[in-house]
């Protein structure tokens, strides 16, 4: 299944779409890691003495890790070392816009974001879903759309320093409480240099009426994104978000060091759909984004309830497992993933569900496509506590191959201390058989429309989980991902 | 519309088809009969370009055009329908979109304005009709879960759909009770037309009961050993293949 | 993890010390060949290097060999006392019908065995016997620490720079003879260890079934520390059938690897009823075309008791076939582990492998930890597995209650159920029943000894 097909060679050269480069002048720090760099991102953003502490303790303990070499290597993924001193920490297109209205944005940000197909005028789609959406644009978030809409229902939809500003008491009480800036070495990192991201707060009983996305964006050479996200949705509030992501193309890896927290209370419920499509790097392996996330929801309350979807076609590495501590009793975690490799890429991701409070549930539903020369491993941990009475998980992981350079993995962690709980695992490897693929090339399918629908149709069950036209676009994704995996 | 000369053809490695010479005019219904082993399959994966089937000399000419290059899309947009003796299951990808994106791969080729979705479902569910199939199996998963006849009649259904030049039907009947194998044939029937041929191959002559061929071949060893009217049907009928291989492995020695 | 060689010797934990020092101190008593004691050199330096794991390693992340570190276990006194026919017969009323070889705290006890004189080429010898020299010593050095490489296991490391006897098994080419060949591992003492060591070599197109059965006549601690190495040469077939049943104080690692070439079948059946710390390694090496491997597990256990399993499926080339199915049940305070990996080497392609793992947890405190793990370097493969965990089925019960059998009895039938399935899938029907009796009565003691913790 070589690519010896010179048509198809010539779309994987085209595959990634999103790869321009704004020309847009940046206002950078140096390449390095020290106390001046993180005195000065808090500086810049004028930030509250509780919250430089909070960075200076996580660059504390993220040098000591450095120091130990404690920069986690169980993953099954390949990269060589990271030079953390050579790292542009802090980029910002200049000058730092103090917006009054959306109209003011740098209209060269707005035409990237048009390229992106993502709008920040604030006009319904062609749907007709209203989506709210907050850009970042390499370290700093340039607009947020529909923002006084939703101000009328109380909810807070905002980039992460205007919530520092606005909001102090809500980012002081919820950050780091799910993810502790100790909690590892690229969220101890995180800790100490993110920049900006989005906050949302969805306050008790209300429905949040329309899609809260975030569109993060990784512009300059060198620098590293280190946004951080935290959602809170009080007692009864519902809320559904999603992010996406893009980068140019360039021969260098990225470092992209995010952190997401989720707070559910009781009866609460949170949505989180992410479509990843950071630069993969070119065919042989050359540049792409190095993805090292950690997210993590909290339900908190009593039936409450988190939901991570997730589409990753992108970034040259992946390291990222969305889990959810199911504290409160009855809470409800779900992972619905769909993970794609081809050509160089590397993917270990899972998730991990803490099931602490009873009666507590947990479904996961991974589907990893591993083409060309990509490796993917599901990596899973199910805990079941002491406490946890009547829990109940099931897992499902299926992987599909497509050629015979690829691998897929499957690394599950069941772990359970309370005899009535109920867990559940099954995995299945396979590959697109021959008699599918001949089958529908007999109806008139071509080859790559024929793989691509068989994809689609293996990942289903996790596609329907997103919101409606975002799941199309996943499904645009994943067939231009596969281009020149079959040939 | 469709002519085989001096066909030679492996399965693999191994070879298979040791020349067959094959003509079939369009309005014309040719049954290809015989016993297990004998190449049935193996053609009628030839013609439909099946990767791992090859032709080593011989040609194939369908509308006077070289199959050989022929990628197996290009054969079925250009109008060769196979109807598989096992049709796949392919799980999530819903029937109902699949037929439309075939439908309309094929339409697009032939400079037909394509479906959108209310008309396809119009059109599919008038043909749907005459293969007695249940609408709930359009929004399953193809073939999946479904018994072997409805698998066949969703074969029948994708023809009348896509309104082939040639139909080739690769055991049809296969697996089938008398009252599905009466539906099936009565699709396939609607599908005679003076422009369409049809290449029925079976094992077993009661299919021909109910499409009636013009001509019926029997192949052994790969070759074809008798050529007959429908009559030849039923003679293969009463006495069996064992003399028509008798025939064929003298013959093959001379 | 790996402890630095720097280390000086003081700084050893105690565990490690203690078996360097008498390594050291039984220098001049060893006997055997000049190769075996090369050997010996290697491993301890190997386990001097890198001591006894810590739960640091994945391969260890669930157990914990402390217990094991903090006894001083000695070598056995020279008079042992082996079991009288008496008893012999009723700890394993099959070995009658079997060759058999009993070993008393790792050495053969001749008098109570019965082996093969010269029957045929079927050979069962003493490993010390063979060491003495002579044509069993040339077969010794050409299979020992071949199966099973110490480099990176402590224990085995241990077993290699220790061992004083065994068996060594040789089945001909072409034996095809049912009775089955019976070794039994009797414990006697306290705190006392023993290094068993097995040799199988299954020649060309032959069929054994080979019985390991460790056994205490008694209380007392002690360590079990066996290793087994096994050979299935083209188109031989070996049934495998590792029993445990030592008393609740004894410490039990074993590792048995197996390499297994053209068409050969072998199938493990592992049933692990005893002991308070149980290790099992299992490893199977599919190095041709053809070799199926077949895992079947049970293990059992109440109270306090840690039981781990780790079985490794290599399939390193195509066309190979693997099953395993391992059940846990679990009562008391027990912790049972399962890490179940199958490997599929990059060209490996049509490899079809199946793994199965359900668990019964049975009380509140017990805990289980089970890691299926695929590792699938080759598209053309059928692979899948499967874990559950979870309590009997309540409508089962239920039903069972309401034709009147009492709530203890339905239980313990239900619990006997989901066990039934890997004592009969021993091959011959002697041993399928006798298994049966001895996983049957495990379930009675578990059942019992949960009712009595509860009130």
């Amino acid at each position: 299944m070589a690519n010896s097909n010179p048509d198809i060679e010539k779309l994987t050269g085209e595959e990634y779409k999103y790869g321009f480069v704004t020309d847009i002048e940046a206002e950078q720090l140096p390449p390095g890691l020290d106390e001046t760099v993180v005195r000065t991102i808090s500086a810049k953003k004028e930030e509250p003495e509780w919250l430089l502490d909070f960075r200076l303790k996580a660059l504390a303990r993220f040098l000591e890790m450095l120091e130990a070499k404690q920069e986690p290597t169980w993953a099954m993924v390949d990269y060589s070392p990271i030079d953390y001193q050579n790292v542009i920490y802090y980029s910002a297109p200049k000058p730092k816009p103090e917006l009054e209205s959306l109209d003011e944005v740098d209209p060269e940000l707005l035409r990237t974001y048009e390229k992106l197909g993502i709008s920040l005028q604030e006009q319904k789609r062609l749907t007709g879903v209203k989506v709210a959406v907050d850009a970042v644009f390499d370290s700093v978030s340039v607009a947020t759309t529909f923002k006084e809409e939703l101000e009328k229902q109380g909810i807070i939809f905002c980039s992460f320093s205007d919530a520092v500003q606005n909001h102090p008491a809500l980012v002081k009480r919820y950050l780091g409480s799910v993810v502790p800036y100790s909690d590892n070495f690229f969220a101890t990192l995180n800790s100490a240099v993110f920049s900006d991201g989005s906050f949302a707060y969805i306050p008790r009983g209300v429905h949040c009426p329309m899609e809260l996305s975030t569109y993060f964006r990784i512009n300059s050479a060198g620098t590293g994104q280190f946004e951080r996200t935290l959602l809170v949705a009080d007692e009864g509030a519902s809320v559904s978000y999603l992010e996406g992501c893009t980068a140019p193309m360039r021969d260098e890896n990225q470092l992209h060091a995010a952190v997401v927290e989720l707070v559910a209370l009781d009866d609460a419920s949170i949505k989180y759909s992410t479509v990843q499509n950071w630069y993969p790097g070119d065919k042989n392996g050359v540049g792409g984004i190095y993805n090292f996330v950690t997210k993590r929801g909290a339900c908190r309350g009593r039936r409450s309830k988190i939901s991570w979807t997730q589409v990753e076609t992108g970034s040259a590495i992946t390291w990222k497992y969305p889990s959810c501590i199911l504290q409160g009793d009855e809470s409800v975690g779900e992972f619905y993933s769909v993970a794609m490799t081809n050509n160089a890429q590397q993917a270990d991701t899972g998730t991990k569900m803490i099931h602490i409070g009873k009666n507590t549930r947990s479904t996961i539903i991974s589907k990893g496509i591993s083409a060309g020369r990509g490796q993917q491993s599901y990596r899973g941990l199910v805990r079941i506590g002491p406490k946890a009475r009547e829990a109940r998980n099931y897992s499902q992981c299926d992987s599909l191959l497509i050629g015979d350079e690829c691998g897929a993995h499957t690394f599950p962690y069941l772990e359970v201390k309370n005899a009535t709980a109920t867990v559940e695992h099954e995995a299945t490897t396979s590959k697109i058989g021959d008699e599918q693929l001949f089958f529908c090339r007999q109806r008139g399918l071509s080859e790559e429309d024929a793989v691509s629908m068989i994809v689609n149709g293996f990942c289903k069950e996790v596609l329907r989980e997103l919101p409606m036209e975002f799941a199309v676009e996943a499904q645009n994704l994943l067939a231009v991902s596969l281009e020149g995996s079959v040939g | 519309m469709l002519e085989i000369k001096q066909l030679h053809a492996n399965a693999g490695d191994t070879p298979i088809i040791r020349g067959i010479d094959l003509s079939i005019k369009a309005g014309e219904i040719h049954a290809i009969m015989g016993p297990n082993g004998s190449g049935k399959s193996t053609l009628s994966n030839v013609l439909a370009g099946k990767p791992g089937y090859e032709v080593t000399s011989g040609e194939i000419l369908f509308k006077g055009r070289d199959l050989s290059e022929m990628e197996p899309e290009v054969r079925a947009r250009e109008g060769i329908f196979l109807a598989f003796q096992y049709p796949v299951e392919i799980p999530g990808v819903n029937n109902s979109y699949f037929l439309k994106a075939s439908l309309n791969a094929i339409r697009e080729h032939r400079g037909e304005p394509t479906l959108d979705a209310m008309d396809f479902l119009a059109l599919a569910k008038e043909k749907m009709s005459h293969v007695e199939m249940p609408s709930d199996l359009m929004n399953r998963s193809i073939n999946e879960g479904f018994s072997g006849g409805e698998k066949k009649r969703n074969e029948v259904l994708q023809m009348l759909l896509l309104e082939p030049a040639l139909c080739i039907l690769d055991e049809t009947d296969s697996g089938l009770d008398i009252d599905a194998l009466r539906v099936v044939a009565g699709g396939v029937n609607l599908l005679r037309s003076p422009e369409r041929s049809m290449l029925i191959i079976t094992h077993y002559q009661r299919l021909l009961d109910y499409i009636v061929p013009d001509y019926v071949h029997v192949l052994a060893d790969g070759r074809i050993v008798r050529s007959g009217g429908k009559e030849l049907a039923l003679e293969l009928d009463q006495k069996g293949y064992g003399w028509i291989e008798e025939q064929a492995r003298t013959e093959g020695h001379e | 993890m790996s402890r630095s060689s720097s280390t000086g010797d003081d700084e050893r934990p105690l565990g490690t010390r203690h078996y360097l020092e008498r390594f050291a101190r039984a220098a001049q008593h060893r006997a055997g060949p000049g190769w075996l004691e090369t050997l010996r050199g290697e491993a301890i330096a190997s386990f001097a290097e890198i001591g006894f794991p810590t739960r640091r390693l994945e391969e260890w992340r669930y157990t914990s060999t402390a217990p094991i570190e903090r006894v001083a276990f000695e070598l056995p006194e020279s008079d042992r006392s082996a079991p009288t026919p008496e008893e012999l017969a009723e700890i394993a009323p099959c070995a009658s019908q079997a060759w058999r070889a009993v070993f008393v705290d790792g050495r053969l006890c001749a008098e109570r065995s019965v082996l093969p004189a010269d029957s045929g080429g079927l050979r069962i010898d003493s490993l010390a016997d063979a060491l003495a020299g002579g044509e069993g010593e040339a077969l010794v050095a050409a299979h020992l620490a071949r199966q099973a490489p110490f480099k990176n296991d402590a224990f085995t490391a241990l077993n290699t720079a220790f061992m004083e006897d065994g068996a060594l098994v040789e089945i001909p080419p072409g034996w095809q003879e049912e009775r089955p060949l019976y070794l039994l591992f009797v414990s006697t003492g306290n705190e006392t260890i023993s290094h068993p060591r097995t040799l199988v070599i299954a020649r060309p197109g032959s069929r054994a079934t080979l019985i390991q059965d460790h056994v205490s006549l008694d209380s007392g601690t002690r360590f079990s520390n066996a290793v087994c190495e096994v050979l299935a040469e083209e188109n031989a077939a070996l049934d495998l059938v590792l029993i445990q049943r030592e008393n609740a104080q004894s410490y039990h690692v074993s590792n048995l690897q197996a390499v297994q070439e053209r068409d050969s079948r072998v199938a493990l059946h592992t049933i692990t009823l005893g002991g308070a710390l149980v290790r099992n390694e299992l490893g199977l090496m599919l190095a041709a075309p053809g070799a199926e491997a077949d895992l079947r597990g049970l293990f059992l256990g109440g109270s306090r008791r840690h039981i781990d399993n780790h079985t490794l499926v290599d399939h390193a080339v195509p066309h190979c076939t693997s099953r395993q199915l391992y059940k846990g049940i679990l009562g008391g305070h027990a912790r049972g582990v399962f890490r179940g990996r199958v490997i599929v080497r990059p060209d490996a392609q049509k490899s079809d492998a199946l793994q199965s793992n359900p668990n019964l947890l049975l009380a509140n405190q017990a805990e289980i930890n089970t890691k299926p793990q695929l590792e699938i370097r080759a598209d053309d493969v059928k692979c899948s597995h499967g874990s559950t965990i979870g309590q009997l089925d309540r409508e089962a019960l239920f039903y069972l209650r309401s034709r009147g059998v009492e709530e203890r009895a339905a239980r313990m039938l239900l619990t006997r159920g989901f066990a039934a399935e890997i004592a009969a899938g021993l091959p011959l029907e002697s041993l399928s029943g006798w298994a049966r009796q001895l996983v049957d009565s495990a379930v009675e003691t578990l059942t019992a000894d949960m009712e009595g913790s509860e009130t």
